[in-house]
């Protein structure tokens, strides 16, 4: 008796065409006629605009010198940028005053990344030094006055450094103000939730650029005359009530998203509104618009170039007041993708991260 | 102590409390606004200014740059609002109209299955979106426009249209005298589109037949005003732009600041249009797409039918505060100089009649109608749809 085994034959491995790189070409860039039209014009495009781009920025610019001689090449002249970046960075500030605009961002910069980073110790602590002590600490280091720090005025203030001020005050008082418009908005006494409605749609519904003019011309007549604040205090209040009211939008999102239960269990307990608030309704609502209000400020960082249409000279201001300087004429577009690129790559950055928190924040909820 | 825990019991009521509150909020409110009041009116008197909306009707004498009704230096400064007004509306409706196109556009390639397409959508969404806007403005309007050659080089296509520092000269379509008709035609056509529109789907609806709408509109709305136009003997010339010395003469100008202001808030606004788009189409389920092909629905109609407009739901709202903040941006125009309405009112309206208050609140208040009205109307609509859903 014969027994016959059949046992398959092994499989055959699959054709050259469906696996490795030919494989992966045809199912992403050539898996029909059309596709293959638009793969071939998206190539022609990078083609004729990514070497001559990199040409221009890397490969045939220069790179060291301190006069316009140095600009040889037909590429960019980073020169330029090279020349005028304290002014870029600084504004006007005395450069023998530097280390202290230096000091401060350093300072701002080791307290957020120890709040940011996880597993820091002491972060309570932390955090109520960066609210409490931090602004007074900087305002004296921007503006002197004390402790034997000469007073700089706010018109020698610009670059880059008037930018981040500008952002981060805007930020910082914005998000108090925000927080209780937005409690006010979705409270039960008519006339609070009236003046925060109308507070909110009133700056959410003109443009920055308007209420940057209402600020330098109209604010002065509304104040007496022997009180006159500066222009960019001004500027700063115009931005921080606009920035208060789409901060209040943020806000009342993530209030909006907690379940009512949690604010009744709360009173169930006998907790008083504003304890209900403080310790279990704001700290999830807040942890859930985090994302948002990375988004927000990535908003207001932006249009901090607006202030150069009041007269102030942030970033943007600098670099177009350089290409005014008759010796260094014709360089503006070195000027303009050095600002781009600052702009790029912090909100980029930024964005990211907001990315990244979303993901990590998003797991509790994840099914 | 029963007078105490009496006064307790008052405190601790929460009608009252609130009622406390309220009238404290209030009591600031009015405070606040006498302050600012007060010092306003002494203010003004002090600088000797007048208030009042009596310098509207009093003569401008400047020109502006680009005036979509007539406009010169003997008219008054009531009608520089309404020039600035509608030059901010032309430069919103254009960039509206072009930054959907490029939304769209971005959102849907950033779906596509093509690996090199998809990241050449995302590429342009994360670099011009990560760029401040009015740097862009700048960018094109200083560094791209002013780099073009003087008129005696324009670039031109076909003789007809010319690209030059100056601007950008096109030919002006001038309509002969029974023009109309053919546009009265065409507004017609649409209105009966929209009636035949109705009745096919009402009979679909009831019989099941289909009606074919497509060929019916294309019939209607455009080779029905075309064999009009051609009955009249094509009543309509163009006016083609000429080089006469240093300048072009005739046809129609767009000057560099609209164009810069243009390409900047299009391409810009349409980063975040692309990305409500593809959020939206992401929103829909993709059982909802599996479910529509298992009942054999042709691959068009799961799009037409079942996708698209789950997905307008979500795409709608977000696409209008998009365009909201288009209408909104535009007012960076001032920086470049393109007579919009914060440039030529809030600007050089403002500096030469001094009435600061008059004017930023006027200025304001056209925003903020814009604004009010139209996400009140977007309400009404998110209201509207919500109903749709189960």
């Amino acid at each position: 008796m014969t027994v016959h085994v059949t046992s398959p034959s092994p499989s055959l491995p699959p054709p050259a065409s469906s696996v490795g790189v030919i494989g992966w070409l045809r199912e992403n860039l050539f898996s029909s006629v059309t596709n293959s039209i638009f793969t071939l014009i998206g190539l022609f495009l990078i083609y004729k605009l990514v070497p001559p781009a990199v040409n221009w920025a890397l490969f045939q610019a220069d790179w060291v010198g301190t006069t316009r001689d140095a600009c040889t090449s037909d590429g960019a002249c980073w020169v330029f940028v090279g020349v005028r970046i304290k002014q870029f960075l600084f504004g006007f500030y005395p450069p023998s005053e530097y280390w202290r605009v230096v000091t401060a961002f350093s300072m701002v910069g080791v307290l957020i990344a120890w709040l940011l980073i996880d597993r820091t110790p002491k972060k309570a602590l932390v955090g109520a030094f960066t609210i409490f002590v931090y602004p007074v600490i900087a305002y004296f280091l921007f503006y002197g006055g004390a402790f034997g720090l000469p007073v700089v005025e706010t018109y020698k203030w610009g670059g880059l450094m008037l930018t981040l001020i500008l952002a981060t005050t805007g930020m910082f008082f914005s998000f108090p103000i925000g927080i209780i418009l937005a409690l006010g908005r979705r409270s039960s006494m008519p006339i609070a939730k009236s003046i925060s409605v109308v507070f909110i749609e009133f700056w959410r519904g003109v443009p920055l650029i308007t209420v940057l003019f209402m600020s330098s011309v109209m604010l002065p007549m509304f104040i007496p005359e022997e009180m006159q604040i500066d222009k960019l205090l001004r500027a700063m209040i115009g931005i921080i009530f606009f920035q208060s009211a789409y901060m209040a939008e943020v806000v009342r999102g993530g209030l909006q998203a907690i379940p009512k239960g949690q604010s009744e269990a709360a009173e169930a307990l006998g907790l008083s509104y504003w304890k209900s608030m403080t310790f279990v309704i704001l700290p999830q609502a807040l942890k859930l618009v985090i994302p948002g209000i990375v988004n927000t400020f990535i908003a207001l960082f932006k249009d901090t170039t607006l202030v150069l249409i009041i007269g102030l000279f942030d970033l943007l201001a600098v670099v177009q007041a350089a290409f005014a300087d008759p010796k260094w004429l014709g360089f503006s577009v070195e000027g303009y993708v050095f600002v781009a690129s600052v702009y790029w790559v912090s909100c980029f950055s930024m964005s990211r991260y907001s990315q990244h928190l979303e993901k990590k924040l998003h797991t509790g909820h994840a099914r | 102590m029963s007078n105490s825990s009496q006064k307790q019991s008052w405190w601790y009521n929460a009608r009252n409390r609130s009622l406390f509150f309220q009238v404290l909020l209030v009591a600031m409110l009015v405070g606040f606004f006498w302050f600012i009041g007060s010092n306003t009116l002494a203010n003004l008197e002090k600088r000797g200014i007048s208030t009042g909306f009596g310098f509207l009707s009093l003569k401008a004498g400047f020109g502006i740059l680009q005036s979509l009704i007539p406009f010169d230096e003997s008219n008054t400064f009531g009608r520089t609002f309404v020039v600035g007004l509608l030059n901010t509306m032309l430069v919103s409706a254009l960039g509206i109209f072009f930054a959907t196109i490029i939304g769209f556009t971005a959102g849907v390639a950033r779906l596509s299955n093509n690996w090199l397409i998809s990241k050449l959508a995302g590429v342009y969404v994360e670099m011009f979106r990560n760029i401040p806007l009015l740097l862009q403005i700048f960018f094109w309007y200083f560094a791209v426009l002013r780099a073009l050659p003087s008129p005696r080089q324009s670039w031109s296509a076909g003789d007809i249209a010319f690209l030059n520092i100056r601007g950008m000269y096109l030919p002006e379509p001038i309509l002969g005298p029974h023009f109309n008709i053919v546009g009265w035609t065409f507004v017609l056509a649409i209105v009966a589109t929209f009636f035949i529109r109705r009745w096919a789907k009402k009979r679909q609806d009831e019989t099941g037949q289909q009606f074919n709408m497509w060929a019916t509109a294309i019939g209607l709305i455009i080779v029905l005003p075309l064999l009009v136009f051609f009955a009249l003997g094509a009543p309509l010339s163009w006016d083609i732009p000429e080089l006469h010395g240093f300048n072009f003469k005739g046809g129609m100008t767009i000057i560099p600041e609209l164009t810069a202001l243009l390409v900047a808030l299009s391409v810009y606004t349409g980063t975040f249009i692309a990305e409500v788009v593809r959020s939206g189409i992401l929103s829909v389920n993709s059982g909802q797409t599996e479910a529509a092909s298992a009942l054999g629905l042709h691959r068009s109609k799961v799009l037409k039918l079942v996708v698209i407009p789950q997905a307008m739901r979500v795409i709608i709202p977000q696409l209008t505060s998009q365009y909201l903040n288009l209408v909104k941006n535009s007012s960076l125009a001032t920086a470049i100089g393109y007579p919009d309405l914060v440039a030529v009112f809030a600007g050089t309206t403002l500096n030469q009649t001094g009435q600061a208050i008059e004017i930023i609140a006027m200025t304001m208040s056209v925003y903020l109608f814009i604004s009010l009205s139209i996400s009140g109307l977007m309400n009404w609509y998110n209201k509207k749809i919500m109903l749709v859903e189960r």
